[in-house]
């Protein structure tokens, strides 16, 4: 058979190049790793050496031809034996013999197959979304479970619903391990693994060094080995030291293994701003995981939030990134006593309905949402609060159905506005929601500044309850 | 008497458990170590008084018990040689000759302090006096303080980085990335680890698989020394050994063996050890008393003189609290300002 010498690539990114110099004549007989010819780039000249054996039976592009696709045929080598007159037409039977080996549709019959069956409709604007190759598959989320009457509900802190959750997981499943700095013998930096040592012991429950980047990855490798580690970060500033691990290894880890390699790991700690503890320790990471494909990131409020997504993200098969905040952990909220309360991931709450404007937040930004949401009501402003709970994957549906009723909508959270959550809920809103809205959407943030320490600076560096007050005027055109 | 010891010094060590010669003071050098360690002292208990009424706020890292290293060092060092260290600096701030003032009001988040109240307890900087501060990150300040020294080599200015951390901290990645560019480039650099036993809750030895911090930098062939960091003698001549390598050869690592008396912050309650332990550093190893023992048994001073430096530093403490509570917050303006040039 006689084989076709193509025109080689010689980095990624080459198409073409010039066939330099044959270095061998028709007729010349070669084996492999000779050098048959040169061929140059913008860049560089390279050897096309043979990778068969046989005699150069025909040059098909002369010395000094410019512009030569890659992967054009140059050269037809023949077996001993063989006559150059047996490679007639050689192009064509190449292409076909591409095509041959190329099992899978094109990307836009793929496209097709994998929508799923109730892909969400357009929204009612125009249509304005890119036109996509793919749409993702969209994950039916389960609403909260109900919680039976009659169910007694205790008053929990934040902290003991953290702690309570990590407990009854850790007594269901022995693979989960909880590690960190000061999470054993001191009980936790912020005291959130009170009595777990105790519970189940040194094997469980691990002191480490003060080294992030390493633990993190140490936790990574345990939980693709199959172990279901609860890695406290002090507080998730400390996490920038591990930000390789965690996005570059627990979050694409299944991506880049083709689904066989998948990281069951919680990472958690306090987010955002404490008080008074200056610009390297209060940093709101909310938008920055929220970013990451692979991740789920979830940020909630109240203590019965806490426990049921805790619960929920440790039994969640991916990596998860589970934000608590400092000045929240001894606030005191009811929890239902229930032996398994596990909430669904993904899934907002309205966390107080009206009519006249949707205010949405999570995590701390709740409380100024909902004293925000108090004070207008004695204003004659009705206003609807929703604590998004998880924010990827977001659950932008429960926002739009509030939106399409109050028709106006404030954002709340202590980011930085550039890329923010809010950021996001702007954009979406404006993709599928733009007929419903009276009035652009606002959003209050932390300002764009690191946090400075002085007491004065640091308070209006923090979103108020009197800012997310005049936005909401402000949609509301009002005041 | 101290040229004739370092040159008995001048091989550098490499071994654990070499003893190095130590070279007495002077009367005036006891004096004035004496001097900047009480100084040292009497600001943190000021500090950590102010702490106690409200006017400083966040975390605070008291720096009692460790003086002795940062004098110790700091008189070793030449004019230029630049300082950086964690989240515990401020001793290493008064050593560098900052001013108490300044410092205090930083702490309490006032416009006349160093950072113009936007840094606080754990940031804060003074170009003119080489501090670099000042960093809330466990370890972040090590591979800064290499790069400091990656400019000196860059500029052949003759300067040595000195960089502070933890026995914590030691156990961060980065150290051992530094180490082995500061080895490879020959940087002039003393990493002066500060194993006061503890990083935060927890022992150096549930932390450490090995806890010779000297010998840290083996791999990388860098010497080190173990240093009884409650002595400022033994601080200062190790120290002295380690500028001369740092200036000619390259980097050179101290382990100074020191402990703190105070919580890890002040929310620290320090449970994880005795209130024995504590006491018995304080009463055999105070870094203070020991000066002050040798200054009175050599006659070199009398109670009274010592009571009067005392005074004295008491006065220009109270006078910095003064100022610092005084002084107003920052200008609400401040909030936009420096974060661009
Ligand atoms: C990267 C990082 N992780 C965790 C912390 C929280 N933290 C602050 S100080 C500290 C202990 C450090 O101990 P050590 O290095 O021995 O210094 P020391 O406080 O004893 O001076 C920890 C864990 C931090 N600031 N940065
Ligand atoms: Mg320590």
């Amino acid at each position: 058979m006689p084989i076709e010498v193509l025109m080689p690539a010689l980095s990624p990114t080459m198409e073409s190049g010039k066939l330099a110099k044959w270095l061998k004549a028709e007729g010349d007989k070669v084996k492999s790793g000779d050098v048959i010819a040169e061929i140059e780039t913008d860049k560089a000249t390279m050897e096309v050496e043979a990778v068969d054996e046989g005699v150069l039976g025909k040059i098909l592009i002369k010395d000094g031809t410019e512009d030569v696709a890659v992967n054009t045929p140059i050269a037809i080598i023949l077996e001993e034996g063989e006559d150059a007159s047996a490679a007639a037409a050689p192009a064509p039977k190449a292409k076909a013999d591409k095509a041959d080996k190329d099992e899978e549709p094109a990307a836009e019959e793929r496209a097709e197959e994998n929508a799923p069956p109730d892909a969400p409709e357009k929204g009612p604007g125009p249509d304005v979304a890119p036109s996509a190759v793919a749409t993702p598959p969209k994950p039916v989320i389960e609403p909260d479970p109900e919680v039976p009457e009659g169910t007694e509900m205790v008053k929990l802190t934040v902290r003991e619903a953290l702690r309570d959750a990590m407990a009854e997981e850790m007594r269901r499943d022995g693979d989960i391990f909880l590690m960190g700095e000061e999470v054993a013998e001191y009980q936790g930096a912020y005291k959130v693994s009170q009595g777990l040592l105790d519970e189940f012991g040194a094997k469980r429950v691990i002191d480490t060094p003060i080294t992030e980047h390493g633990f993190t990855g140490v936790g990574v490798g345990a939980a693709l080995a199959g172990l279901k580690p609860i890695v406290e970060f002090m507080t998730w500033n400390f996490a920038m030291q591990a930000m390789d691990q965690i996005i570059n290894s627990a979050a694409k880890t299944l991506y880049m293994s083709g689904g066989q390699m998948g990281c069951p790991i919680v990472f958690r700690g306090p987010n955002g701003a404490a008080a008074r503890v200056a610009a390297q320790h209060s940093q709101d990471f909310t938008a920055w995981y929220s970013q990451v494909p692979g991740l789920k990131v979830i940020a909630p409020y109240t203590a019965a939030d806490f426990k049921g997504l805790l619960k929920a993200a440790i039994r969640d098969p991916n990596p998860i990134i589970f934000l608590e905040n400092e000045i929240l952990y001894g606030q005191h909220f009811e929890v239902p006593k229930l032996d398994d309360f596990v909430l669904p991931i993904g899934k907002a709450r309205i966390a107080r309905s009206g009519s006249d404007v949707t205010i949405v937040s999570f995590s701390i930004g709740m409380s100024y949402a909902l004293k925000a949401a108090e004070e207008l009501a004695g204003q004659g402003i009705d206003a609807e609060v929703i604590d998004l709970r998880t924010i990827r994957p977001m659950d932008i549906e429960t926002v739009i159905e509030s939106v399409k009723k109050t028709n106006r909508c404030v954002t709340v959270e202590e980011g930085w506005p550039q890329s923010g959550v809010g950021s996001e809920i702007v954009a979406q809103l404006m993709e599928k929601a733009f007929d419903h809205l009276d009035a652009p959407v606002l959003r209050v943030t932390g300002k764009d500044v690191p946090m400075p320490y002085a007491a004065n600076l640091e308070k209006l560096a923090l979103p108020s309850v009197a800012e997310v007050i005049e936005a909401v005027k402000a949609v509301t055109y009002r005041g | 008497m101290a040229a004739a010891a370092k040159a008995k010094n001048a091989k550098v060590p490499t071994e654990p458990g070499v003893s190095n010669s130590i070279a007495a003071f002077s009367k005036d050098e006891e004096v004035a170590a004496f001097r900047d360690m009480l100084n040292i002292r009497r600001f943190e208990e000021k500090a950590g008084q102010l702490y106690g009424m409200g006017l400083i706020g966040g975390f605070c890292h008291l720096y009692i018990g460790q003086e002795a290293v940062v004098v110790g060092m700091t008189m070793a060092q030449k004019d230029g040689d630049q300082l950086v260290t964690s989240y515990r600096d401020h001793g290493h701030m008064l050593a560098a000759g900052m001013d108490p003032k300044g410092v205090m009001a930083e702490l309490t988040g006032r416009s006349g302090g160093y950072s113009r109240g936007k840094g606080g307890s754990m940031h804060m900087f003074s170009r003119e006096k080489n501090f670099f501060g000042g960093h809330g990150i466990v370890g972040a300040q090590v591979s800064i303080g290499t790069g400091l020294a990656f400019a000196n080599k860059y500029k052949e200015n003759g300067q040595v980085a000195v960089t502070y951390f933890g026995d914590g901290a030691a156990n961060q990645g980065q150290v051992y990335e530094s180490f082995n560019m500061a080895k490879l480039w020959k940087l002039p650099v003393i990493y002066v680890v500060e194993n006061n036993r503890y990083g935060m809750g927890t022992s150096y030895t549930r932390a450490s698989s090995t806890t010779d911090f000297s010998q840290r930098g083996r791999s990388f062939d860098i010497p080190g020394e173990q240093v009884d960091g409650m002595d400022v003698r033994a601080v200062r001549s190790a120290a002295e050994r380690a500028f001369e390598h740092a200036r000619t050869e390259g980097p050179y690592i101290l382990e100074m063996q020191t402990y703190r008396y105070r919580g890890h912050s002040m929310s620290d309650p320090a449970k994880y050890r005795s209130k024995e332990e504590v006491q018995k550093m304080r009463d055999e190893h105070d870094p203070i008393e020991q000066v002050r023992k040798r200054l009175l048994e050599n006659k070199w001073a009398e109670e009274d003189d010592l009571n009067k430096i005392d005074k004295d530093i008491r006065a220009v403490v109270n006078a910095a609290a003064e100022f610092a509570t005084n002084d107003p917050e920052p200008d609400p303006s401040e909030l936009w300002t420096d974060v661009y040039v």
